[in-house]
């Protein structure tokens, strides 16, 4: 079977987020596989391992990835692939990534295509689906369980807490949800292992596209942080006072009632 | 000097750390309540991480030293117990018959050793030879294809839970000091390996440490490590290794004591404001930091000069001088920012305490790592 994982790099989510000149700052921050792509990459394993083929793991974004792209490879992948766009991209959104993405994966004749749900920095959730639409293969989201019968496939979707199951076939693209599975550490001889397996580096001279092709539909009007949290109030005297008192500060002051 | 790590180092780095978060954490609890880490220690096993620089022709990962060093410093800022049972393991449980096994000693042990399924442990101290190893008054006396042990030792890393012992014993009773010392390999069943009381230790709880005896215990001749005579050397060859090995747990205890004082400063106002924002505390923070990072750069530079097979007995005891010094002084002065929480088992702050302290005392006392240092001046 011919598995490819999207693969992107994210901020460690314990990094706390600074904004400087209208932009999140990176400046000495851990990166990390997002985590809903290190379901994908075990689901992906998992595949190859039952049913035999390949697993590749794809990323777009610059040289930095390549470290998370060798992590994949410690997991138990097989290949990576490094589409490097930042000679050529600016400001790219979730078209730009997608449109690359297919383009790459168009005669790549791949049966299964695992993504995570979201990007826990961006959190929009679209690329997958939007490889999916552009490659013209059905896709589900937010799976839980996934099994592979010849060409049939058999999918728990989650669906904000229930469950719903779809029957559909290869070729796919599905996206990871939590609980799926419990994505492995990398092991040591994994690790030895990773720095020979291959990874390929392409830039968007190779899959014929130029920046226009790919670039942004959208626009990043400003960027803030959320504001700060202010203390608490507790409210004291008479029960019946409190009550009132409580009241007239969602109204007046909360202004949520 | 380079404190670069390497895309393995890096990978395995964080590794490691995300495995300690996440399986080693959740188990501090039941550690600090006597448990041994036996899960973990399987969960560790199949990572690898029981045999991180023994070759892969001995069913290692084959990877550095400075790796190892990083596993135990990681390990160690989530749970000095752990970080201890690793290093025993490893420096002084594996390496001995590695480097002075017959090849026959060392597919027999080792392989088992790597993967995790044996546990190693040593044993050297004695009640009446702590600092002072080469007056052990432990006998073992040939006989025929085997040899007759006798004797007891003290404050023995992983007993009762390892699989195999290297055990020092004087083959020669004629000859004094550290002449007449030699190894041997002993299988947990041995008949006569008495494992006796379990020490009750201040800290590095679920962390076994047992009095062990042996009554005319037999040990095939075979199972003689090295050369008779040759035990002192051996028991000495490691010491870099297990010290460098102690000074990296002290390094993640002390930048345990500094994260968990800076989260908690930052966190908890008086007079209006955060505590870390009063200048009595920062400047503590400010301290705590810096010797933090002085210990880092000692323990790595140790860890890369041992690395790359150069002399580093020196720079080993001044790296775990130092790096045992601030894991104490952090963890008191953690204790002093958590004020009276810091003084309960409701933190972590107090356990880093009682942890750190040992770092000063086992792998060679402070007074013995200035004696090492003073000497080659």
């Amino acid at each position: 079977m011919n598995i490819f994982v999207l693969m992107k790099r994210t901020f460690d989510t314990e990094e706390k987020i600074v904004i400087q000149n209208g932009k999140v700052s990176e400046e000495g921050a851990e990166f990390i596989i997002n985590p809903y792509d290190e379901y994908a990459i075990e689901e992906a394993i998992q595949v190859r391992d039952k049913h035999g083929g390949e697993v590749t793991v794809v990323t777009v974004g610059n040289e930095d990835a390549e470290k998370e792209l060798r992590t994949a490879l410690a997991m138990g992948a097989d290949k990576a692939v490094l589409i490097n766009i930042e000679d050529d991209v600016e400001d790219g959104d979730q078209y730009t990534t997608a449109k690359v993405l297919a383009e790459y994966l168009k005669d790549k004749e791949a049966d299964l295509i695992l993504a995570g749900n979201v990007a826990i920095d961006g959190g929009s959730g679209q690329v997958g689906p939007r490889v999916a639409e552009l490659l013209g293969i059905p896709y589900v989201t937010t799976i839980t369980k996934l099994e592979i019968d010849g060409t049939n496939v058999k999918v728990v979707r989650d669906v904000e807490g229930d469950e719903e199951i779809i029957e559909t076939s290869l070729p796919l693209l599905v996206t990871a949800q939590q609980g799926l599975n419990e994505p492995r550490y990398p092991s040591l001889p994994g690790i030895m292992k990773a720095k020979k397996k291959p990874l390929e580096e392409l830039e968007l001279d190779d899959l014929d596209l130029d920046e226009d092709d790919v670039e942004a539909k959208t626009k990043t009007i400003e960027i803030f942080l959320p504001p700060k949290k202010e203390a608490g109030k507790i409210l004291q005297g008479d029960i019946a006072d409190q009550v009132k008192e409580l009241v007239s500060l969602l109204h007046t002051e909360a202004k949520v009632i | 000097m380079n404190l670069h790590f390497t895309e393995e180092q890096e990978m395995m780095r964080k590794m490691v750390r995300e495995f300690a978060e996440n399986e080693i954490a959740p188990f501090v609890e039941r550690m600090e309540r006597g448990e041994f880490p036996r899960p973990i220690i399987e969960k560790m096993a199949e990572l690898g991480l029981m045999g991180i620089t023994i070759p892969e022709q001995y069913g290692g990962a084959g990877m550095d030293f400075t790796s190892y060093i990083i596993a135990i410093h990681e390990i160690s800022k989530v749970s000095a117990t752990v970080g201890v049972i690793l290093s025993v393991h490893t420096s002084v449980g594996t390496n001995p018959i590695l480097y002075f096994g017959t090849e026959e000693q060392k597919k027999k042990y080792v392989p088992k050793l790597a993967s995790g399924e044996y546990l190693g442990a040593f044993c050297l101290t004695e009640p009446g030879a702590g600092s002072d190893a080469a007056s052990l008054k432990t006998t073992a006396i040939r006989r025929g294809d085997h040899y007759v042990l006798n004797g007891s030792k003290v404050f023995i890393t992983n007993g009762g839970e390892a699989d195999t012992y290297i055990v020092f014993a004087r083959t020669n009773p004629e000859e004094k000091g550290s002449k007449g010392i030699s190894a041997f390999i002993v299988e947990k069943n041995t008949p006569g390996l008495i494992i006796g009381k379990d020490e009750k230790k201040m800290g590095l709880h679920g962390s076994r440490t047992v009095q062990l005896s042996f009554e005319e215990m037999k040990v095939p001749a075979e199972n003689l490590l090295g050369e008779e005579g040759q035990g002192f050397k051996i028991a000495m060859a490691n010491l870099d290794v297990g010290r460098i090995g102690i000074a990296a747990q002290s390094l993640g205890i002390a930048e345990a004591a500094l994260e968990h004082a800076i989260a908690y400063a930052k966190e908890r106002i008086q007079f209006g404001k955060p505590i870390a924002e009063q200048q009595g505390i920062a400047f503590k923070l400010a301290d705590m930091a810096t010797n933090v990072e002085a210990a880092k750069l000692l323990v790595y530079h140790a860890a890369s000069l041992r690395s790359r097979g150069l002399p580093c007995s020196k720079e080993a005891s001044m790296a775990k001088l130092f790096a045992s010094k601030t894991a104490m002084d952090n963890a008191i002065e953690a204790i002093q920012i958590f004020g009276g929480n810091g003084y309960t088992k409701d933190y972590p702050v107090e356990r880093f305490f009682r942890d750190a302290k040992v770092c000063e005392i086992y792998e060679g006392t402070s007074e013995i790592q200035r004696l090492v240092i003073s000497k080659q001046l």
